[in-house]
């Protein structure tokens, strides 16, 4: 009895095929050398009786899914007589490539272009003699659904049947496994040897652009999106931050206490509650920040930041920056320092020192370890994300407002022209080179300034030893005395605002600091500070941090970028003007309104 | 051949440019884009803002925003209508 085998990609129609082709008398046939059932029926087709097996949808003979395993099986221990072969009409360019294959590894075939109703809808015409000459294989049109053009299958079918040479299962597994080889080399030699970012295809970066550049959503999909990452970071990074907390203080009794149990006291307070305590609490924000930056990096690598470049132009227009400092200013929520050095960029001048002024209010992952701290010390686990965004937002609006309290004095004629770059995913590897140097970047900093202002701290806290630690005898207490008169009509007492003068340094130091002059570490901080400030003062205190000159390293880039001393007092000045009225008017307002 | 600026193009709407008349930088910037004469140059887009945002345009495979008097510069041939 002869064999004719149905082959077609998934979901072209062949089963349906299959059904009206053999008519009711389909069964399930077991066959030699596969494991799985397969659906046969035995016709009568010119004259003889024609097994008709239903092998499942693949989209490629070398394929190595469960179902194309299952083809090769049975082509490797069966004889057929007649290859199907069923592709939909409507997606030839696509689908021609299982024909092809068919035609190289010599199996004898009949192709059936399946669809031919929505074919003839979408305008598809295909000229049959061409296509016949071109495969070298006889062609034709159906309809499965509605079952047109099957007399004319049929005798076609027949005919190519009658002059058909059955295959040699041996041979054709011989041409397999060679070509399989080729494959498998090819594999390996892309993976050893090339390095392709994947670049979605053209239309779907054109279809991704039609909603994400749409001019009425675009920008509401822009804060949606930064809105939902920053909701992802903090869900995901809360319980990591507490493991790695755990983990520190765990180090501390377990290994450190019983190491220094012998020192003297001082000493004992300085090297455990002032450094470790300093130090570990900003180290338990490192996977935090390790995963920020890892979201920067698809961010970043993705090409959508050309796109809010794009959607933001026209209003960064009107306050004398372009899409290019908005850029900037996403780029500085990462560090302001490199936010700052990519200015180099913009040729004018005037341009890229109004692009200086605003970047230092971007809100960098340095300021975030201190928000993620005291947010989760004071608010519920709901109105957590909600006060993070609140802080991101106010950071564009300082920024915007600063920009257009002095475009006067920074006019510009500067043309703004970007490359659209199409939608990427960055490699694995650069991802991870990108986490690697931002852990590095960390413990430079650890070592330099915030061991270092943690020091400062512990000491202007505790000296003279005699004095409850951070009371009012302490030389901390003198410098808080002298300032209460400015901080405290914005809610921050005197042990918060010896931190804040440190945190000019670099913002780490602020919750390291916060450590060294409680003592206390991780949790018990939080539960201690929860306890000494309400959230009006908690939030004033996030203003101020979020609003005034962010650190030591961004002061010194911006004398160097800007090669004035003028433009970088008149930063600070004005940062830390701004910083305090911003808690100022918060502060007392929500102090007035009863809170 | 009328000389109209690339700023009355339509979205969907291409032409062929007649000239960039821009100072040496944008001139050279341009051109290491490719804003070439006689190439062919689609607005896919207006920025929002009431259409007062930065155009983005497709020259070949290359995708470029610019501003609108920046548009102004470039010089083309009649729009052909969509395709």
């Amino acid at each position: 009895m002869k064999s004719v085998a149905l082959l077609g990609m998934p979901n072209t129609g062949k089963s349906t095929f299959f059904n009206r082709f053999t008519g009711a008398s389909a069964r399930v046939g077991n066959w030699p050398g596969i494991t799985i059932d397969l659906m046969a029926a035995k016709i009568p087709l010119g004259g003889h009786l024609v097994r008709v097996v239903d092998l499942p949808g693949i989209y490629d003979f070398h394929g190595f899914s469960e179902d194309e395993k299952v083809v090769r099986d049975f082509f490797e221990n069966n004889r057929v007589d007649l290859l199907l072969i069923i592709l939909n009409g409507v997606q030839l360019e696509r689908q021609l490539s299982l024909a092809l294959q068919a035609k190289q590894l010599g199996l004898p075939a009949v192709l059936l272009l399946n669809m031919a109703d929505e074919a003839k809808r979408a305008g598809i015409t295909v000229d049959i003699g061409k296509m016949a000459a071109g495969l070298g294989m006889p062609v034709a049109w159906v309809s499965a659904k509605y079952g047109e053009g099957f007399q004319s299958a049929s005798t076609l079918i027949a005919s190519a049947l009658a002059d058909s040479q059955p295959t040699d299962p041996a041979r054709l597994r011989e041409n397999l496994k060679a070509d399989d080889e080729i494959e498998a080399a090819m594999d390996r030699l892309m993976e050893d040897a090339v390095r392709i970012p994947k670049t979605l295809p053209p239309g779907m970066t054109e279809r991704l652009d039609r909603a994400l550049l749409h001019p009425a959503f675009g920008l509401p999909l822009f804060f949606l999106i930064m809105f939902l990452l920053f909701q992802f970071i903090f869900t995901l990074g809360k319980p990591m931050q507490d493991g790695m907390a755990w983990l520190l203080a765990q180090a501390r009794v377990l290994g450190l206490e019983p190491l220094l149990a012998d020192a003297p006291a001082w000493l004992q307070g300085l090297l455990l509650d002032g450094i470790y305590n300093g130090v570990g609490t900003v180290a338990a924000f490192v996977p935090v920040i390790v995963l920020f930056f890892l979201v920067m990096t698809v961010v970043e690598d993705s090409g959508y930041l050309s796109r809010a470049a794009f959607l933001m132009d026209a209003l960064m227009a009107r306050l004398g920056l372009d899409g290019r400092s908005f850029v900037m200013l996403l780029m500085g929520f990462g560090c302001n320092v490199p936010a700052l050095m990519g200015t180099r960029i913009m040729r004018s001048r005037a341009l890229r020192l109004l692009t200086m002024l605003v970047i230092p209010f971007s809100l960098c992952s340095a300021r975030l370890q201190v928000f993620l701290f005291l947010i989760t010390a004071i608010f519920t686990v709901q109105a957590a994300p909600v006060v993070l965004f609140s802080l991101y937002l106010l950071s564009f609006a300082t920024a915007l407002l600063t920009a257009w309290l002095f475009k006067g004095r920074f006019p510009s004629t500067e043309p703004f022209i970007i490359e659209l770059p199409p939608y990427r995913l960055p490699t694995t590897r650069q991802i991870i080179l990108r986490a690697w140097h931002e852990v590095r970047h960390f413990l430079k900093r650890a070592t330099k300034f915030i061991t270092a202002g943690v020091v400062a701290v512990w000491v202007l806290t505790h000296v003279p030893f005699d004095a409850p630690p951070a009371s009012a005898a302490t030389l901390a207490g003198h410098i808080s005395a002298f300032l209460a008169p400015v901080l405290s009509p914005i809610g921050i007492d005197a042990q918060l605002s010896v931190v804040l003068i440190f945190g000019f340094v670099a913002k780490e130091i602020v919750i390291g600091s916060l450590a060294a002059v409680y003592g206390v570490e991780g949790g018990a901080l939080m539960g201690l500070m929860a306890q000494k400030l309400d959230w009006v003062q908690a939030y004033s205190f996030m203003l101020f941090t979020l609003v005034y000159t962010p650190c030591l390293s961004t002061v010194a880039t911006l004398r160097n970028e800007s090669k004035s001393q003028a433009f970088m007092w008149f930063s600070i000045v004005w940062s830390l003007l701004l910083a305090w009225l911003v808690s100022f008017a918060f502060y007392q307002g929500a102090r007035a309104l009863g809170f | 051949m009328p000389n109209l600026s690339l700023n009355t193009l339509q979205p969907g709407e291409s032409a062929i440019i007649l000239s960039v008349s821009a100072d040496e930088n944008l001139h050279y910037r341009l051109t290491a884009l490719g804003f070439r004469i006689g190439r062919e140059i689609r607005l896919v887009r207006r920025g929002g803002f009431g259409g007062r945002g930065p155009l983005q345009v497709r020259i070949g495979t290359t995708e470029v925003i610019l501003r609108r008097t920046d548009a102004d510069k470039v010089r083309i041939a009649a729009a052909q209508p969509l395709r």
